[in-house]
Formats: structure tokens, sequence, C-alpha cells
């Protein structure tokens, strides 16, 4: 089609009208792909109402075969809009097929431009004499195209009529689509659905097309302005067949959405101008409503004889001359009486995941038409579907000079959020990401081979040495388990989300670990305890100076909704602070109740946090609690807590050494070559967690009790508890998360077996209880190690049998009674030992302390 | 040779509908280029007012790329409409079409190119500039008079040569320049509030610059320094634009028109005489920013350097001595100035950026007010390519930007002290804190000087989100007591000498290199950060069984930690002496200095826990 451009245009009429110029700066640029798309559009205008200065309407059957002529012909709009084109005034109706539509009125679709041309498309089909230049590139039958394009109106929509009576979609996972029965059509559900509701909008994926008739749809993409009026056409006439007695408030009106691949924003180029297209990115600003004139009133001054004139992308064409009385330039618009529709700009940005580093984001301009107008708002991450479209710039209007530079943007069909709370989907963690084929097979692969589970964790912040258990836990915790609902029996969400804490000397890299971590996970957030507060974890609440409307603004814990939250230094932060993590590591959830707003937001966050022990260095003679100060209540709510430590043994420190020198001189790409690329272990890990969700198996489940039933078996022994719900918890959601390594829809013996032996690693390192060597679950979970409890009451036992035995006394002195009490016991007691059996003893209103004096209560 | 480089491509070729010539113009540019000296005839936007440069012709610029805009999509040859001329013309390398444009001709072809917002690179030394200034042929060009012949144009600038670069304003001082001198303000009294030319440093001047680039700009990265020769385009029809918008007839409802806000249109069309545009024919990317070193790669020019690298080792001592001087005579403090000078972050390990050396610099004598630490920072700054002091005071903690952020109403990126080209040496004064308040944004500054030192990353916020970009910046920290951001390497200073007036002392010392001698010791630390480093098997042996024998004596004595500063003190080391790879001796003299630098530091209270 594009090749009879060529062919000269001179014969005839070429210069006939010299303003086009001027008009034609606002039209679409020309491209390579289309020849002459500027104004194709337009032509099929022709043949339904010969202009009356067209010199020789014999010539308008030649119109099709040498298109170029009817170019320089007719370019001029206002020559198309001219009162004699149009017989009535709404010619829009018109051209809509009305046979079936019962007097519906069409609704103006700014969306796609100029919509007459398709109705004019339409009528075009009638003139079937025309002679058959065109379709030597066509088959028989297709003879007649719409001008510039390869589509026969009528194929087109008999193409799609049967698409929609036709296509099914047996496997549809969308949320749309789940009330629908899957076996049957799926559009003609769809459009007994509209029947029902009477929201006349029919959302078509562009996916079902193409795997219908791909021909179709490289139509649709190609030539979206003059498919999707078909399209509407084609849809009208046939749900106006079925649904003869419905009333909706226009015609029904076709919305493709998920064209092609979706398409990054990057990857927009002159190729794609006038195409449909789909592409992601975040909203960042969006305009007040404009109201864009859609069709003009004229009103002549002299006879009162009143035209309407449609706005043709952005430009009204006055009419020069009164039809009625022949009065030039008499005609004056009539604002109150033309027709507006609603219009609004949004921005929109690339997301951050499809930028390449280095580069700052592109945005792009997109309008919104009609009802599609605020349905998005500043923050929203969405999918767009829409026409690209390219507009020069006039430098000045008066001069002739243009800016040689286009503007762009996207006049938008379809919105998609693709963070937006679903109504099915029960998390938003599905985000549209999508994966090729070829990226699911590696994975896979990945995935099916014996050693995975090895080689992520090893991939895993390769720069640090060793601590494989450790980089194990946070591979774990990447993963996360499975999300349980348990609302219904009364209790709520089970967390899924794995908490870690690092703890150790400094300088153990463990910031480095954390930073590893924030990097690698997209919705993650580094904080440091020393400099956080407790409402830069949260949320506040903010008045907006302008508009004095009240703003929650939220902070780390809520931003890192399903994502990891790093926080460094963790000992470093106010009680204050750590007390809201109390509720958002167990419940996941964070409370708000401030400056009248009282709302609870979802935090599902895993915490990954490292703290330094209060003395500089780990004092191995003194429990996890005594090292770090932390209150038990929080540490017990983290599932995995690891020493990192310097083991201080020659072999590791050679191979340290090694392992260091060897990052300054081994070049870049060596590097790259021993571990598995960052990319692959993102891409993993975001399929895992979007698509795989494992269930605990029979065996599975039994291994657990036992391994549970073990647990607290250790500590009866001696008197204590070693383990707790909270643990089992934990190893479920660690034997989930290895499950999930494997891509594996089920937990199994092996997963378990691994998400035991961690907990045990974990809690041999942080739960031992230096005094006796034993592993010692109260540690984290009161405090005090059993021993230790022990300890204290035999204490308190031996001064109260002292205290009984010199009853004539009643007040002594503080130092002397600890000096007695020493010289009487046979192991050594520390004062504060002393001092805690006295407040027991206070405590069982035995005696009372004032200063350094002791009284006894009798 | 030199009218070649002048003269105007878009003249040349525009009658071609081939697209082949695309590819031979840059192709004959960059030839050209190579050839020995013609750069230094292509006028330079960096030293050259504007007004002086003749449009369309080719200027070059050393830049650093501040902003990316978006994409534009471009008519790339199309017909013009006056039937008796209609000719193909063809739109790359320009801003405005000539003539009417037939919109609908078969022809038109649309391409695309992106535009990036270039400033010179911030905190240029003026001593640099010097340089620049002399080495260039500074063209006053009496461009207004359009009917003069480049040739001449040229000769004149021969007579010129020679002069002076400071006295060239006089030495043209004839009515001419005068004429020029008084029309270049009224091109830009039209924009009432001054445009935000957004450098990234307060008190920044020069030309920035909005620069087209036709291909391959993915290659192009936020912060990448260059050096870009291009075709000037200052027409005034670009400025226009900005004024004209509302004026447009009633009838005609371009949608694209009304939608932008103002600001908007402000920041992506500023008048071209405050902001010329350029069309890229060629660019360099600057490997380092030292005037006084062929800007290309070192392997190119390996062999005049040859005698530089020999000379090393007593440039080393000569400068040892200088900062030994500076530094109030200590010898220890005045070696680990030299390697910080020197460091630079040649790779990443995941997050890890390696080479980086931030030095903290405490024990500075508050005594003697600012100015020790103002002197020292001249110092510097006589001697690196660029350099910028922050003084850390409350107030400027407060309220200084830092981290360049979004503004989404201009659609820009508002730029911060951060956005430094790589290797400038950023020279935090915390001598200037004083106890008091941070506010929110003093505190996220503060992180933001963290990030920078322990990740050499800055996040610039989007808003929305942060975004990470890395950076590669020498942070030296001057304070009293140990600094409250974290550093690989804190000394302590151990003044030898008192001088009673500290300003006479450091200003004598100043003055007494010679020009001639502060370049040696420009030239030598530029090459010393970028000569080539290895370790060989043995020493890694040695290194290895060096550090076991250590933990084996006590094992708290050296920790991984302390091994990589060891190990990047010993690779300093070794550049510092012109050596590429580590040799036991170094490693030893490494471990000798850095047992010094402990020694100094312990008694000073130990860590509070800050790991670095």
């Amino acid at each position: 089609m594009s090749s009879p451009m060529s062919t000269p245009g001179g014969k005839r009429g070429r210069p006939s009208n010299p303003s086009t110029r001027n008009e034609a700066a606002t039209s679409p640029p020309a491209q390579r792909r289309r020849g002459q798309p500027s104004s194709n559009g337009d032509l099929p205008l022709m043949p339904t109402s010969p202009p009356t200065d067209m010199p020789d309407p014999l010539q308008d059957t030649s119109l099709f075969s040498s298109p170029p002529h009817l170019h320089h012909f007719l370019p001029s709009e206002v020559d198309m809009s001219s009162p004699l084109m149009y017989g009535t005034p709404s010619s829009r109706v018109d051209g809509t097929p009305r046979s079936g539509a019962r007097g519906t009125p069409a609704r103006q679709r700014p969306d796609l431009g100029s919509v007459r041309k398709s109705k004019q498309v339409d009528l075009q089909s009638e003139p079937s004499a025309a002679d058959g230049a065109a379709a030597a590139e066509q088959p028989a039958g297709q003879r007649l195209v719409i001008w510039g394009t390869d589509v026969n109106v009528a194929t087109c929509k008999e193409k799609f009529q049967r698409f929609l009576q036709r296509f099914i979609d047996p496997s549809s996972k969308e949320d749309e689509n789940s009330c629908l029965d899957l076996n049957e059509p799926l559009y003609m559900q769809k459009l007994e659905e509209i029947s029902i509701v009477g929201d006349p909008v029919l959302n078509i994926n562009c996916g079902h097309v193409s795997s219908f008739d791909a021909e179709l749809y490289r139509q649709l993409v190609c030539y979206p302005q003059e498919v999707i009026p078909t399209f509407d056409m084609a849809v009208n006439e046939l749900f106006f067949e079925r649904f003869p007695d419905s009333i909706l408030e226009h015609q029904i009106q076709v919305r493709p959405y998920n064209a092609l691949k979706t398409r990054n924003m990057r990857s927009l180029n002159p190729e794609d101008i006038d195409q449909l297209i789909t592409i992601s990115g975040m909203v960042i600003r969006t305009s007040q409503l404009i109201p864009e004139m859609q069709e003009a009133f004229f009103q002549c001054a002299v006879c009162a004889f009143s035209a309407r004139v449609e706005v043709d992308r952005g430009r009204i064409a006055e009419p020069a001359v009164c039809r009625n009385c022949n009065t030039t330039h008499s005609l004056a618009l009539i604002h109150n009486r033309s027709m507006f529709s609603d219009k609004q700009m949004v921005k929109i940005q690339e997301s951050p995941e499809d930028m390449p580093a280095g580069q700052t984001p592109h945005t792009t301009v997109v309008y919104a038409h009609n009802d599609l107008v605020d349905k998005v708002q500043p923050g929203d991450r969405i999918n767009i579907t829409g026409i690209y479209r390219a507009v020069p710039m006039r430098v000045n209007p008066r001069q002739s000079n243009v800016k040689s530079v286009y503007k762009t943007h996207i006049d938008v069909i379809h919105f998609r959020k693709t963070d937006e709370k679903r109504l099915h989907g029960q998390d938003d963690e599905n985000e549209q990401r999508l994966f090729t084929e070829a990226r699911v097979q590696t994975l896979r692969e990945l995935a099916a081979k014996p050693d995975v589970y090895d080689r992520l964790s090893s991939a895993l912040a390769p720069s640090i040495y060793e601590h494989e258990d450790i980089k194990k836990g946070i591979l774990l915790q990447l993963f996360g388990g499975t999300r349980k609902d348990f609302s219904q029996t009364g209790r709520g969400n089970f967390r899924a989300e794995v908490n870690i804490l690092l703890c150790g000397d400094p300088g153990t890299s463990k910031s480095q670990l954390l930073q590893y971590v924030f990097n690698l996970v997209p919705r993650g957030q580094y904080t440091s305890g020393k400099g956080s507060s407790a409402v830069g974890l949260t949320a506040y609440i903010m008045k907006d100076p302008e508009t004095r409307q009240t703003v929650l603004q939220t902070g780390a814990l809520v931003l890192s909704d399903n994502g990891i939250c790093c926080i460094d230094e963790f000992d470093k932060m106010s009680d204050s602070t750590r007390s809201v993590l109390h509720e958002v590591m167990e419940q996941q959830t964070l409370s708000i109740a401030k400056a009248g707003i009282i709302c609870q937001l979802n935090a599902r966050t895993s915490i990954l946090a490292a703290a330094n022990p209060v003395e500089s260095q780990w004092n191995p003679k003194k429990t996890t609690i005594e090292n770090i100060q932390l209150p038990h209540t929080l540490l017990s709510r983290f599932d995995l807590i690891f020493l990192m430590l310097d083991p201080q043994d020659e072999a590791y420190d050679r191979k340290l050494a090694h392992h260091l020198v060897s990052l300054y001189y081994q070049s870049e790409e060596q590097l790259e070559e021993e571990n598995l690329d960052m990319a692959v272990l993102k891409d993993f890990i975001a399929y895992a967690r979007s698509y795989i969700q494992p269930k605990l198996s029979e065996e599975a489940g039994q291994a657990l009790i036992e391994a549970y039933v073990e647990m607290r078996k250790v500590g009866s022994g001696r008197g204590m508890v070693s383990a707790y719900p909270r643990q089992l918890e934990s190893l479920i959601r660690l034997a989930e998360a290895h499950a999930k390594v494997r891509f594996s829809d089920k937990v199994e013996t092996i997963d378990v077996e691994e998400a035991k032996r961690l907990h045990r690693e974990a809690l041999k390192q942080s739960a031992t209880d230096p005094r006796t060597g034993f592993v010692d679950i109260s540690i984290l979970t009161t405090g005090m190690s059993a021993t230790a409890r022990k300890r204290k009451e035999e204490i308190t036992a031996a001064l109260k049998k002292m205290l009984q035995s010199r009853t004539k006394t009643p007040v002594m002195k503080f130092q002397q009674l600890f000096d007695d009490l020493r010289g009487q016991s046979e192991t050594a007691i520390t004062k504060d030992q002393f001092e805690e059996a006295l407040k027991a003893l206070c405590d069982e209103d035995y005696l009372t302390i004032s200063g350094k004096t002791i009284r006894l209560a009798t | 040779m030199r009218c070649i480089v002048f003269c105007i491509p878009s003249g040349a070729s525009q009658n071609s509908s081939d697209s082949g010539w695309e590819a031979k113009v840059t192709e004959f540019f960059r030839q050209r280029l190579m050839e020995k000296d013609a750069h230094t005839w292509v006028p330079s936007l960096n030293d050259v007012p504007l007004h002086y440069l003749k449009p369309n012709s080719l200027v070059k610029f050393r830049c650093l790329i501040q902003d990316m805009f978006d994409p534009e999509f471009y008519m790339g040859a199309y017909d013009t409409v006056d039937p008796s001329t209609k000719v193909l013309r063809c739109g790359k390398y320009k801003d405005v079409t000539e003539c009417g444009v037939d919109l609908d001709s078969a022809n038109m072809v649309t391409s695309e190119r992106q535009t990036f917002y270039c400033v010179p690179i911030p905190g240029e030394s003026p001593w640099k500039c010097m340089v620049f200034y002399a080495g260039a042929r500074v063209v006053p060009s009496t461009s207004y008079v359009p009917s003069r012949q480049k040739r001449s144009y040229e000769d004149d600038d021969e007579d010129d040569m020679d002069t002076q670069p400071q006295a060239q304003g006089h030495a043209q001082g004839n009515g001419d320049s005068k004429r020029q001198e008084t029309e270049a303000p009224s091109g830009q009294k039209a924009s009432s509030p001054p445009l935000d030319l957004n450098f990234p440093l307060p008190g920044e001047k020069g030309p920035a610059c909005l620069v087209k680039v036709y291909a391959d700009w993915d290659s192009f990265k936020l912060n990448d320094t260059m050096e870009v020769y291009g075709i000037l385009s200052v027409s005034p029809a670009l400025s226009a634009l900005s004024d004209q918008s509302d004026t447009s007839s009633s009838l005609i409802l371009d949608p694209a028109e009304c939608m932008e806000t103002a600001e908007e249109l402000r920041v992506h069309s500023p008048p071209a005489s405050l902001v010329p545009r350029l069309h890229l024919i060629h660019t360099q990317r600057l490997a380092h920013n030292n005037p006084l070193l062929p800007p290309a790669a070192l392997e190119d020019s390996a062999a005049s350097l040859a005698s530089t690298l020999g000379e090393m080792v007593s440039v080393r001592a000569e400068l040892l001595a200088y900062f030994t001087q500076l530094l109030l005579g200590d010898v220890l403090a005045a070696e680990y100035l030299l390697l910080h000078l020197i460091s630079n972050v040649y790779a990443r390990r995941d997050v890890i950026p390696l080479g980086k050396f931030t030095l903290n610099l405490s024990g500075c004598p508050a005594t003697a007010g600012p100015a020790y630490t103002e002197q020292l920072y001249c110092a510097l700054q006589q001697l690196v390519p660029s350099a910028y002091r922050l003084s850390m005071t409350l107030q400027n903690m407060n309220q200084l930007r830092l981290v360049p952020r979004k503004d989404y109403v201009a659609n820009r990126l508002l730029s911060g002290a951060l956005q430094l080209a790589a290797n400038t040496s950023l020279y935090l004064d915390e001598t200037q804190l004083e106890q008091g308040q941070l506010d929110p944004a003093g505190v996220r500054n503060i992180t933001a000087l963290g990030n920078v030192i322990s990740w050499q990353k800055v996040d610039y916020d989007f808003n929305y989100h942060q975004m990470e970009f890395p950076s590669n910046i020498n942070v030296l920290i001057a304070s009293e007591g140990r600094s409250l951001l974290p550093s690989d390497c804190h000394v302590h200073l151990q003044p030898q000498v008192t001088p009673p007036n500290m300003e006479a002392y450091l200003g004598s010392a100043l003055t007494a290199q010679s020009s001639s001698q502060l370049n040696k010791f420009r030239l030598y630390l530029t090459m010393a950060r970028t000569l080539d480093y290895s370790i060989s098997e043995e020493v890694t042996k040695a290194v290895e069984d060096d550090f076991v024998d250590m933990r084996k004596d006590d094992p708290q004595s050296i920790s991984a930690d302390d091994l990589h500063s060891l190990l990047g003190v010993a690779r300093l080391l070794c550049l510092s002496l012109g050596q590429s790879a580590l040799s036991t001796d170094a490693w030893s003299r490494a471990k000798h200095i850095e047992t010094l630098r402990k020694s100094r530091s312990e008694p000073q209270g130990c860590l509070n826990g800050n790991e670095p």
C-alpha cells in the first residue's frame, strides 16, 4: 500500500489548496512505515460526500487507485469539515450502525482522535464498483481497504465478531474472569455482563486476539485508529442483536489492553507512532481536568444559521462562508452550545525496575479522556494501553518555521493498575512481573539442580567470606514462607515472613550483608537504628500546606511491605522506636492513631537486623541478651539469630586472607564467571515468591511434629523449656521457604531437615548458656537462662536462711551483709546477684531496703 | 585543515537523501580531531564567552551530564513547502527547520535523538581553567559579521595567539567587541526571574548546555564527564518558544501546548543565549580531568609518559616534603594524605567499592580559627583537578541540598552538592560544626555523606522512590576530634611545629612552590591514580602467611577489616611509587605505617561502635 506514494501527484489539483501548509503543522509526523499517515484517515471521506470544490466527481472512483492525488488534493480541514460534507450536524451517529443500536447514542472517542474517519470508512464499502487497482495487492473479495492501511472493514468486523463469539480461554488466570465460566466464550459472557450492569465498556485482552487471529491482532496494533472503531461497530451490532432491549448510556466502546509485549518506555521509537502500545510506568503527576472541545457550534451573525464543526486532532476549521446566506466570515463560535469532553494530562515515569543503571528515568505524557479521567493518582504503578502520537511544535504561529522536534504523547485507551489490590489476588505480590519463556526455563533448570540451595546461598554476597549458614538463613528469608489465613478461626494471618537478627563483633561485614540484601530485593528499605525514629519507621501524618489536606506519610516499615526492611545498628535504636517493631514483627500490621486518623497499615515485611554487642567486643561468657541488651520480647520474634564472630582458627584465617587478597587483583570478568549472576538470583527469587506456594505434605507435617517434640524433650530433662510454639512456627516457615528454593509445591522431609538444621545452628550460636554449655531457649524467650534463674533462687534462699538465723539484729549494713553472705557461700556471688536476691526478698515483704541499710520486716 | 574543522556539515550534506553521509560525517570529524593538535583549534564553550562564538560552528565543551531529558523525535529529513525551491532538507544537527515544511511529503523521515543537560565539571580548580585557557587558542570571533570569511578570521587568530589570555578582551578592544557585549544581555532580559542553571555546587559559573545526541545514547550515564564536539546552535527561535506559547490563535487548540507547565517549558527550552544547544558529532570520554595529561587513555601516550614514570619516586619525595610542611611537620599524616589523593574506586564487588580511601584528619588546630583548614584546602585545590570544600556548619547541613532531587513540576533533576564527577576531592570541614539541633533535612544530609563514604553511592531522591547512583568521590574530613562520619582511615595530626602565625606560615609554604613544581605534582597525582595494579602469586602467599601469623600471636590485633584496609594502603603505596605490582617491601612498609597510625589513635579512646 505504501508504494503508490511514489507516483507523482501532480496530475491534478495538487496546488489547489495552499492552506495546507499551515494546517498541516499539527498533523502527526510522517512515517516510513505508512508512507502518508498524516491525512490518510481523512481520505475515505471523499467518496461519501463529493465536495463542491472537487473538480471532477467522476474521478472519485479512481481515488483508491492513486491515493497520492487525494493526498495533495484534499488535505485541508476546511474542505472536510465544511458543512457541505455533513448533511446533518451529528454525522457521527449516522456513521454508526443504527440498525441494532436503537438510538443508543454513540459516544465520541477522543482517545482515538477523529472518529469520523472510520465511519466514513464504513460507508466506503458501498461503492463496491471502485476499480481494483488497490486490490492488486489484496486477494479478491477483500479489495477495499481503509486508505493507507490494509484493513478491510467488513472482513475485520467479521473476524472480530467471530472472535467475540468463539474465543475461549480455559486457562484464564485474570481476576476479572474469575466468576465467569471458562469453557464458554469469554467475551460473550462479558457482553452479557454489560447488558446487566450497563457499563458500556468492553475490555479486550490483546493476547487473546493474538492467539485467536494473528492477522487481526497485527492490524489492531498497527492501525488502532481505524481498527478499534471497526471493533466498536462490530461489538455493537452483535450486542444489540443479542440484547435488543438493553439500554446503555452510550454505545459500547472496545478497550484493548496488553498489546504485544508490555513495552518499556525506553524502547519507544519513531516506529511506534500511531500504533497501539502498552507500557508500564508510575504516575508522577496528574493535571486538572481540561474541557476539550469536541464539536464547535458556529452561528452566522447575519442569518443566525448554525453549523457544527467537529474538532479534528485539536483543530477546528472555522467555516469561512455561511452556507445559508453566503456571507463570508460571518460565523461566530458559540461556546455554550459547543460540545466538550473531559481530558486530563497524566505524566508517567519509568518504573525504577525497568531502568538501566546510571540513567535517569524517562517520562511520557499521557492524555486520559472521558471516564478515564481521574482514574489514576500520582504514585500508582500502571500499565497503559494507548496510541502513541507525535505532534510537531510550532516556533511561532505566525511563522512558517516549525521547530524540527515533535511532541509526543499517548492517548490512553486503557489503564490497568499493577499494584492495585485486586479483588481475588490475595496479595499484590504478583506484580505482573513478566518472565519470558526462556527465562522461566533457565530458572526451572536451575531449580531442578540438586545443589540449587548451595548454589544460591554462595551466590549471595560472594564478596563476604564464609558464614554459609547465615547466608542460607538470609536466602530462606528472601523466599519467605507461605501466607496462611486463619482469620476465620480468629487468629488472623499467620506471618509468612522470616525475621533474622545478626549480632556480632564490629567489623564482621554485617552491614555489607545488609546492604547486599537491600540491593537485591525490589522493595527493600535500609535504615540505621541510630538515625531512625519511630515515626521514620512507621508513618506520620502531615498537613499539606496548600490543600490543608492531611496526608499519611509512610515510613520504612510500611514502604517495605512485601519486601525486606534492613535495620542496621539495631541495638542503638531508642526504646520507643523498638516498641513499634513488636506489632510489625508478629502481626505484620502497623496501627496508627494520630491526628484523628486511626488506621492499620499492612507491614508484611521481613526484618533483617544487625546489632553490635554492648561492650564493643562480644563477650563469650555472657548470654546473647546480656551481650546486646535487647529486650527478650523482641528477640523471641526473630526466627533466626546468628552470631557473626571471628572464628579464630588458622585454616580459616588463611582462606579468608586469600579471599580478600584476590579481591584486590582479580579482574571484574573473572569474578563474574565464578558466581551466579545477581540478575538471575533476583529473578529466581521473584519468580519463586510469586508463583510457588508450597503446602505441607503429610510426612513433612510428621517430621515437624517430631522435631518439635524432640526440641521440647531436650530441655525437659533438666527442668527447663526448650521450645515454644513460636519455634514450631519458625520451623514451618523455614521449611516452606526451602521448598520454594526447590520450586516445589510441596514441603517435604528434606525441607524440614534443613529447617531443623539451620534452626539448630542458629540456636547453638545464640542460645547457648555460657555457664552450662547447653542450648537454652529460655535465654531468648525470658531473657534469662534456666541455670541463672536457678542460681538466683538458690542465693535468695541462702540469704533468707542467713537472715533468719540472726533475727536479733533487725537492722544491718548492706556491705556487711554482702560480705557475710559471700563468706558463707562456696561459690562466688557477684554484687548484682546479691542485689537481685535482696530485691526478691523485698518483694516477698521479708525486708525493706533504705539506702545502705537493710531492715527486716517483722 | 582548519577550515575543514570549522565548516558546517549541514550545508554540505543537505541535498542528499542517502543516509550514508551521516556515518561519514562523524567518522570524518573523529579522524580530523585525532590529528595531533586539531582539538586545540576548536574553541571551547568553557573558556570563550558564548557571544564570541559563531553560531553553527564547531565548538567543544568539557562537561558533566547533569540530567537526561526525554528522547525527542525530530524531522530527520523533510521537503520544503515552497514548490519553486522544493528540495529535500536534512534536520539532523539542527533545531529549527528552514522555510516551510511540507508535512505531508512522503520523504519525511522521523528520527530520534536524546537531549542531555550538561554543566561544566563541578568544582574545577582555578589552576586548571588557567591551563586550559592558555592551551586553547582563544578566538574572540567576530561572529556577528556574517560576511566575513572564515579564513581571515583564522588569520586574525594567528596574531592574537601569543597575547595573554587575560588581555584578549583588550587586544580586541575595538568598537566591535563593545557592541557585542552590550548585545548579549539584551537577549536575556526577556526572562525576568533569573533562570536557575542547576549547577551542582553553589556559586558555580559557566554555561550550561543542552547536548543533543544522535547515536548510541544508552552508553552515556548520568554524571559522566566528557568533552563533546558539536555544532553550536543559538537560534533565537528556540527561546521564543517560551514566551509565545499563549499567543497561538484562538482556533488552534494545540493540545500539546497548553499542557506543559510554565516551569517545565522554561527548563526544557531555556533561552538559547543562556543555554546554547550543542549538536553532538564526536565525544571524548575523560578518563581523568587533568589538562596536563593527554586526555586519551594512558596506553596511547605511554611513550611520552615513560619519563614521568621514572621520575615518580623523586616527585613523590618532594610532594611528601611539601605535605609535611603543610601538616605542620607530621610526616605520617603527610604520607596518608598523599595516599588519599591518589585513591580511586577501581572496582565494585557486589556492594563493596574497592579502592576508596576516605581520610579523617583529626586534631586540626582549632585555635587558629578556620584559617588552617581553609588554607589546607587551598593548597590541595592547587593540586587536584576538581575539588569542593563543604564547610559543615550546622546551617549548611540543615539547608544545603546535598542529594539531587527530582522536581516533577519542572520535570528535571535538581542538582545537589553530591552530584560530582569521578575523582572530585570533597573536603569536609568538620571543625566548623558547632553544637545544635539537626533538623530532618540535616539528618538526611549527614546520612547521605555517610553513604558516600561507606558505599560510594548517592541515593537520588525521586520522591516516590530513591535511585542509587554510584559515585567516586575522594572524601577528606578535617576535624578536631574523631569525625562523626565514618572513614576508612583516621589519622590524628601531631604537629611538630607550632608557628605563631598560622596564616603566614601556610601562606609562605604555598607561595614557595613554583608553578612548574606544582605542575609536576599535579601530573604525578593523576598518573599515580591511573596506574594498573596486580598482586603476584608469591606475594599473595606471603601476605596470607603474614596474616595467619599475626592472628596466631594475637587474634584481636588484626581482623578481616584490618586486612582489608592494609591491602588498600599497600596498593596505594605501590601506586604512589610508580610500581604496578605489590612487593613484599611495600607490604611491610604498609604494615609499618598502619601500626604507627593505630598507635596514635588508640589513646584517643577506642571505637564507638562505628563500623566502617
